[in-house]
């Protein structure tokens, strides 16, 4: 029997477990993909919020702002990439000004600091690339921008660090109570426990619903992005929104903590909770409104495209807390954005709900710093050639675009929740996210998976599941 | 820190052959730098005949063909370090530099840029990293493909998506099969290669599709490689869709009106493993942009002189870093010439007068996409000097004039022409005299396609 | 008599070629740069011919793989018959560019050599 079963290794499940490490018990998450962060928070505009969007008085509000407090210090203690750049919502009309003006107190009754407006001149003195239109904007100093891989990955390296067990393949199918606790079937077997933590993104209002007669509705809300290449990542220094106005919600232009530029995303209700696919329509919806805000945008590098899903509760709205109707299962629902940002304050909230609700005593081994897949390029020449003169690895240069040694891979394959897959070494090392995306790198990829795990490689996986990369070995027919 | 005479980045066959020209010119300290574990590029994996025709006068495999160059740099005991990933090339002007100047009686205050040396910043396994000095440095780090990213494919990211390069490099040198049920999008040779090369390898190849009205690959690939094998061709068709989750489940074709939109109604789906983009490559040039080498936004590669220098004193450049190419021999010929040019620079340095050169703009026109070399000065030019480019279009039965100066000095019929096929005209040095006025330092050559 | 339309595969240039045909004999061929386009086009035009290009395993080596060529052309119709052999052999390392690895492939009375090299294996 555990004592939490959080369903989801999201951002929020993987926040909820490092946060209830803090704390003695028996703790595990569950997750259907191979690896953590393969759902709502692997595609998403890494931005942190500065929290002047939602409105006043809501849990999406004050988990914005403390998550955005907090976002720092947390990315020191577990060593993950993060930078406040601050953000700037543009406004291309004069007779918008006003609602700049409305967000601006929004923001502050919701606590955001150092607000201000900016007149154009102001503006293009902190950035230049501003479009023709721009009259006017809002400058929130605090807004910043993280690595959502590294963001989640780092807080579920640190959970399992300090003793919450993962389980990964394992797909929840039905939720059912049972005496005091909950007992969850899975694709892999049954698991027992007394309490739920259901952060299971799109799916979130499927497992509520299996327990609560108080039904969630969850819209998965695609999203199209272009990522850019390096060479445009400086077009922009801080992150660019568009005020919501004749076209709809605008797209944001943002550098990305490694340097690439982002552009998007569009917004469509789908049906499909596994609808990640770009369409035609959105990429070219994109094309058409990213320059609204900011001119001469080079999309002429474009290194790829992709499309994640918000989690759409109809009452747009985090729901965060015990069901009403159904104790000991804590929801952890509708987290769409600003849930990136919220990450390190729902992990905490929802911790301190279960500290009280189990009376659970502190984890003295607990361990709050996690170290992160090393850098080399972060050294000196110095320290780099005692590197690989200590591991030769990491003289090998694997990935040629990003320029990630076999030294790091290795690393990202062997530490705790390590890479299995492509994706998983792309997601912790960069290998395979840049111009070339993966062409050159991902056949040596797959030999130093194959060599470290000991999968054979008809078996190695772009993603987990039949994402096989190869269908046939050396001369099949021989062997 | 080792200095060298002539830093060449990549032992692909440009990099080897600048490396044999330089040293026939004289140069004995020449190193090549090259990232992967043995040299010959790209040569490697492209196991199919049709290589060294001009060259050797016999058709030659990939690998057979970087052979010869290989044993031609190891007779003559050049330097070529393996498994060596060069990280920056830098130009700066140190203490050092400036005492290698003095020994080869360089006068500083004329000629700057003559001082500078360039650093070669560099990185393996076993000896860490390290800067080397050279007087010369040859770019000749290859290309790479265009990865789906860039085309804007709408769709699912799934497993069975390869450029044709990856595929051949997993089929031809690691021995493994990426897929059995394959479509191809682009008609680039790489592409029309491993749609044969997979059909023999027991996979079903059902059909390659290119969004152009014409094809992008040799017309002997499209015989050999997909009649041979009835494999239809679809001209004007592309990608609109790509299925599958997990692994590639089927690719949705679509017909393309005049200005490469997809046309309605003209959806066809082939259930598949597999998508092979052979739609184009890119000359490699990070390291040139961070040295500050000049770049046509044309080419995607370095604006060289007819020396094939770069705006950079002393940097050169040859092979597909400069431009795509479709042969080989030509690749080894410009390289040769890169060497060739490299050593020349060396012995005459501080021995020239730089200044008031004539200067020859080329300029191209109507349906000339662009040129390689971009501009000749006169002095340096040999005897005769090739110049290289493509055509933006498919013409019939027209022709390649030249003009220098409003004069036609070239006019040459083509019965066929095609962007995917490199055409080339030879001027010649004598002719040019004729044309210019010495006193005159800048004159405008004009290459255009034209119909009569 | 038939003019049968086909490009040459002899070289990069890929010549447009106009065949005359009268029965199994071939009378003229128009549109060849040099006189490869000739032989060629009698040839694919009677018994075509292709060299096979494929890899075989090596055992030892440094490389898993080595590419291998028929030495000359064989029939077209022979080719698959080819890659079914292929498919079978592996070499031992060392493996040096022109070892003969069959002597007669696929009774074409062609050798199959290598066409590059493997190191043994360190």
């Amino acid at each position: 029997m555990y004592d939490v079963v959080i369903i989801g290794a999201g951002v929020s499940g993987s926040a909820v477990a490092r946060e209830l490490s803090r704390y003695k018990g028996r703790f595990c998450v569950l997750e259907k993909e191979e690896d953590v962060c393969c759902g709502t928070s692997k595609a998403n505009s890494g931005i942190v919020h500065a929290g002047y969007d939602a409105r006043p008085g809501s849990l999406m509000a004050k988990l914005n702002v403390e998550g955005n407090r907090r976002m720092e210090a947390l990315s020191k203690e577990l060593d993950f990439p993060f930078r406040r750049t601050g953000s700037f919502v543009v406004c291309t009309d004069e007779g918008s000004r006003q609602k700049l003006q409305e967000l601006l107190e929004r923001g502050q009754k919701n606590g955001v600091e150092d607000l201000q407006i900016l007149s154009r001149e102001e503006a293009l003195f902190l950035e230049k690339n501003l479009a023709d239109e721009v009259v006017a904007v809002l400058y929130a100093p605090t807004a910043g921008i993280v690595c959502p891989f590294g963001l989640t990955i780092a807080l579920a390296e640190n959970a399992c660090e300090n003793g919450v067990e993962f389980q990964f393949d394992t797909e929840v199918s039905a939720i059912k109570k049972q005496g005091e606790g909950y007992v969850i079937e899975t694709s892999r077997g049954v698991f027992k426990t007394r309490y739920v933590v259901n952060a299971a993104g799109v799916y979130a209002d499927i497992f509520h619903n299996m327990v609560s007669a108080d039904k969630l509705h969850i819209t998965p809300r695609k999203g199209e992005y272009f990522l850019l290449d390096k060479g445009a990542g400086g077009h922009v220094s801080h992150t660019i929104f568009a005020l919501p106005g004749k076209y709809g919600k605008g797209i944001l232009v943002t550098p990305t903590t490694h340097g690439n530029l982002l552009v998007g995303p569009t917004a469509t209700d789908i049906l499909e909770r596994e609808g990640t696919n770009t369409t035609a329509d959105g990429l070219a919806a994109i094309r058409e409104k990213a320059g609204l805000s900011v001119k001469d945008l080079p999309l002429g590098k474009v290194i790829t495209s992709f499309a994640g899903l918000r989690a759409h509760e109809d009452g747009h709205e985090f729901i965060i807390g015990e069901a009403a109707d159904a104790p000991g299962f804590i929801d952890c629902a509708g987290i769409e954005s600003p849930g990136l940002t919220s990450a390190p304050a729902i992990g905490a909230m929802v911790a301190g709900i279960l500290k009280e609700k189990l009376n659970l005593s502190d984890n003295a081994s607990f361990v709050a710093e996690r170290k992160g897949i090393l850098n080399p390029a972060k050294l000196s020449a110095e320290e780099r050639n005692r590197l690989i003169e200590d591991n030769p690895a990491y003289g090998n240069i694997i990935c040629r675009c990003e320029m990630i040694s076999e030294g790091e891979i290795i690393d990202a394959v062997k530490r705790p929740l390590g890479a299995k897959s492509l994706d998983g070494v792309k997601r912790r090392t960069r290998a395979g996210m840049g111009r070339c995306q993966s062409g050159f790198c991902s056949p040596r990829t797959m030999e130093i998976l194959h060599r470290e795990l000991g999968i054979p490689m008809e078996e190695l996986t772009k993603s987990g599941g039949d994402s096989r990369m190869i269908t046939g070995g050396r001369k099949e027919a021989a062997q | 820190m080792k200095q060298y005479d002539v830093v060449i980045i990549g032992a692909g066959p440009a990099g080897l052959a600048a490396a044999v020209s330089a040293f026939d010119a004289g140069i004995r300290s020449i190193l090549i730098l090259e990232r992967d574990r043995e040299a010959g590029g790209i040569l490697n994996q492209c196991i199919h005949n049709g290589f060294g025709l001009h060259t050797f006068k016999e058709e030659l495999t990939g690998p057979e063909y970087a052979d010869r160059f290989v044993k031609q740099v190891e007779e003559r005991g050049i330097e070529c370090r393996l498994n060596t990933m060069v990280m920056d090339i830098g130009v700066e002007c140190g203490a050092e530099a400036e005492s290698v100047d003095a020994k080869h009686g360089v006068d500083a205050m004329e000629k700057p840029s003559c001082r500078s040396l360039k650093y070669v910043t560099a990185m393996s396994r076993t000896d860490g990293m390290y800067q080397v000095a050279a007087r010369t440095v040859i770019l000749a780090m290859g290309c790479r493909e265009r990865p789906r990213g860039a085309l804007n494919i709408p769709g699912y990211r799934p497993a069975g998506i390869y450029s044709a390069g990856t595929a051949q490099r997993l089929v031809n040198m690691e021995g493994y099969l990426p897929g059995k049920k394959v479509v191809i999008l682009g008609s680039g040779d790489i592409g029309l290669i491993m749609a044969r090369r997979m059909t023999l390898e027991g996979a079903k190849v059902q059909v390659v599709a290119e969004l152009m009205p014409y094809s992008g690959g040799l017309k002997r690939n499209i015989v050999q490689c997909l009649d041979d094998y009835g494999i239809p061709l679809k001209l004007s068709h592309t990608v609109v869709d790509i299925q599958g989750k997990e692994r590639v489940e089927g690719v949705t074709l679509a017909q393309v009106d005049e200005k490469r939109r997809p046309i309605a109604g003209t959806e066809e789906t082939y259930e598949c493993d597999t998508l092979l983009l052979s739609v184009g490559l890119l000359p490699e040039n990070e390291l040139s942009a961070g040295l500050g080498v000049e770049l046509s936004p044309v080419t995607s590669g370095p604006i060289v002189n007819e020396s094939l220098e770069t705006n950079i004193e002393g940097v050169f450049a040859c092979g597909n870093v400069l431009h795509v190419h479709d042969l080989v021999d030509f690749v080894s010929e410009e390289a040769g010439l890169a060497g060739k040019n490299a050593a020349a620079y060396i012995t005459r340095m501080g021995k020239e007068e730089a200044a008031g050169q004539v200067q020859i703009e080329i300029s191209p026109q109507s349906g000339v996409r662009y040129t390689v070399p971009s501009h000749i000065r006169l002095s340096q030019m040999q005897d005769t000097q090739t110049i290289r480019f493509r055509v933006g279009d498919v013409y019939k039965n027209c022709f390649i004039r030249a003009y220098l100066n409003d004069k036609q000095i070239i006019s040459k019929k083509r019965p066929v022409m095609a962007p995917g096929e490199m055409e080339q005209l030879v001027l010649k040095k004598e002719q040019l005299l004729t044309f210019v006025e010495p006193e005159e330092k800048s004159h405008c050559l004009v290459i255009r396609v034209e119909e009569k | 008599m038939s003019i049968k339309k086909l490009i040459c595969i002899g070289c990069p240039l890929g010549c447009e070629m106009e065949a005359e045909q009268e029965g199994t004999e071939i009378i003229s061929v128009k549109g060849n740069t040099c006189p490869r386009g000739d032989a060629y086009a009698r040839k694919e035009l009677t018994s075509p011919t292709r060299i096979v290009t494929s890899t075989i395993r090596v055992e030892g080596g440094a490389r898993h793989m080595v590419p291998v060529k028929t030495r000359q052309d064989i029939p077209k119709g022979k080719i698959f018959d080819c890659m079914e052999e292929v498919r079978k052999l592996s070499v031992t390392a060392p493996v040096h560019v022109g070892d003969v690895i069959v002597k007669d492939i696929a009774g074409t009375g062609v050798a199959l050599v290598a066409t590059g090299n493997v190191n043994v294996s360190n």
